[in-house]
């Protein structure tokens, strides 16, 4: 192999080295959830700050156990969120690429692609399956304040995670 | 300009194999290095983001498994199992059991090592004398009327509910679905289109996912998850029940009830579930142990009036 040759080798190298290590250092995670509450303290009866919206981007300060300490959107401040609603996988595409961040149509990589709402509308169409009762029983939620105040009435105690 | 294009490709290829020989960890990593290479290739024009897509794809293509299926279409799965579930069992329509079924399982999912879903977790009493539970991905619950009778306390409710959301917890729907299908649904086929209605690539998908649903209903309602998948549920109950401060010895209070009244060969747990015997053993490990505790009142209330006449 020439001489240049060899340097070009030697600076694809550094490139890919100095790429390994940037992408260690910054740890950017995507919301998995439909919509995910950013609260002031590491707990779910922290108070809500904002809420980011599947496939969201957000960066990382630290972790603490469960909770993920991370930059609030547009700088202001930070925030914490549970670890199950965040993932390290891409769901949208990376800032700078034309791309508006969040969970809307086209824009984003992962989110919606695959088994999706086509999909179902589909299936069951193929089927004849009613997913109505589906609908009602994804209604009943209760918010943790709800579910912490149900336990202590039963001497029991929430909010371990 | 094309000589360009193919020394700016092979260079990428370059980063590529550098990245390779650094990797000696999981196939995970091949993706991730994948990538870095192609941002890479991006970032200095000699790509573009289409290439490097496609890059991207054909070193993912040969990786997947039940964990690369993202919570948003866990959820869809879990909605078609669960629809699947009410065209076969009538609901139990009492608002007040419904409700203290929520709370009780609302709040051990919280504490558990899943406590969010993509919509979160959802139960349901199907009116049936069965003793069945059936948990569908992402946090679809339901149990029977049969079931909720061998719990004599709320701690047993909760024992019961707690079982169920192991198996979420655990995905173990999605682990139940044969590796082919989510190889095939996950690649590029399904993953790069727009699906307009119509297309031929909307309709392998919705084959793939059909063949999916039934892979995970046929474990559910037929055959039963593993003896393994079981045992683990039943470890993640205790330890559920044990953070919010049930007593886990009603865990096995419920198994000792159901070994009386199950008969052998009857529709649900009898079939799909290891023995009550069998399960009470491995429950016992789990409790080690942890002292039994006085029924509390508060709770008995509650359950009483609650569950009383279920």
């Amino acid at each position: 192999m020439s001489t240049p040759g060899k340097r070009s080798l030697v600076i694809v190298l550094l490139l890919a080295v100095a790429a390994v290590s940037a992408y260690s250092q910054t740890k950017t995670m995507s919301v998995t959830v439909r919509q995910a509450p950013v609260r002031a303290t590491p707990t779910f009866l922290g108070k809500i700050l904002t809420d980011l919206a599947y496939g969201d981007q957000v960066e990382v300060v630290e972790t603490q156990g469960a909770w993920v300490k991370i930059k609030l959107p547009g700088g202001q401040g930070t925030g914490w969120m549970h670890s199950s609603e965040l993932t390290q996988q891409q769901l949208a595409l990376k800032a700078g690429s034309n791309v508006k961040q969040g969970a809307s149509g086209s824009e984003v990589a992962l989110a919606g692609k695959g088994f999706n709402k086509q999909v179902e509308d589909k299936y069951a169409s193929e089927k004849h399956l009613d997913y109505s009762k589906v609908d009602e029983m994804e209604k009943i939620a209760y918010p943790p304040a709800r579910l912490i105040q149900f336990l202590e009435a039963g001497d029991l105690h929430g909010g371990q995670n | 300009m094309k000589h360009r294009n193919v020394a700016a490709l092979s260079s990428v290829g370059l980063v590529l194999a550098v990245a390779l020989t650094l990797s000696t960890s999981s196939c995970q990593s091949l993706g991730d290095l994948s990538q870095i290479g192609t941002a890479f290739g991006v970032a200095t024009g000699q790509i573009s983001e289409d290439q490097a897509q496609s890059i991207n794809q054909s070193a993912q293509a040969v990786q997947k498994s039940w964990e690369d299926i993202t919570p948003e279409q866990e959820y869809y799965i879990g909605r078609t199992v669960a629809a699947v579930i009410f065209s076969k069992y009538k609901i139990y329509n009492d608002p007040k059991a419904t409700e203290y079924i929520n709370l009780v399982g609302q709040s051990l999912a919280m504490a558990s090592d899943l406590p969010v879903t993509f919509s979160g977790y959802h139960f349901m009493i199907l009116d049936s004398n069965d003793i069945n539970a059936l948990s569908a991905p992402s946090g679809f619950i339901f149990v029977t009327r049969g079931l909720l009778r061998t719990a004599k306390t709320e701690d047993g409710v909760a024992a019961i509910l707690a079982h169920e959301i192991g198996h979420v917890e655990h995905h173990d729907g999605l682990r139940s679905i044969k590796k082919s299908r989510i190889t095939t649904a996950l690649t590029s086929v399904a993953m790069t289109s727009v699906q307009l209605a119509g297309s031929p690539e909307l309709a392998k998908l919705t084959s793939v996912f059909s063949d999916s649903i039934n892979d995970i209903t046929q474990s559910l309602i037929v055959n039963g998850y593993s003896r393994a998948y079981e045992t683990e549920a039943d470890q993640a109950a205790v330890d559920i029940m044990k953070r919010v401060g049930y007593d886990p010895w009603a865990l096995v209070d419920v198994l000792k009830v159901m070994e009386n009244v199950m008969k052998p060969d009857e529709p649900g747990f009898a079939r799909t579930h290891p023995s009550p015997e069998q399960r009470i053993k491995v429950v016992e490990k789990e409790i080690g142990d942890t002292p039994r505790e006085p029924v509390d009142q508060k709770r008995e209330k509650r359950f009483e009036a609650a569950l009383g006449n279920i």
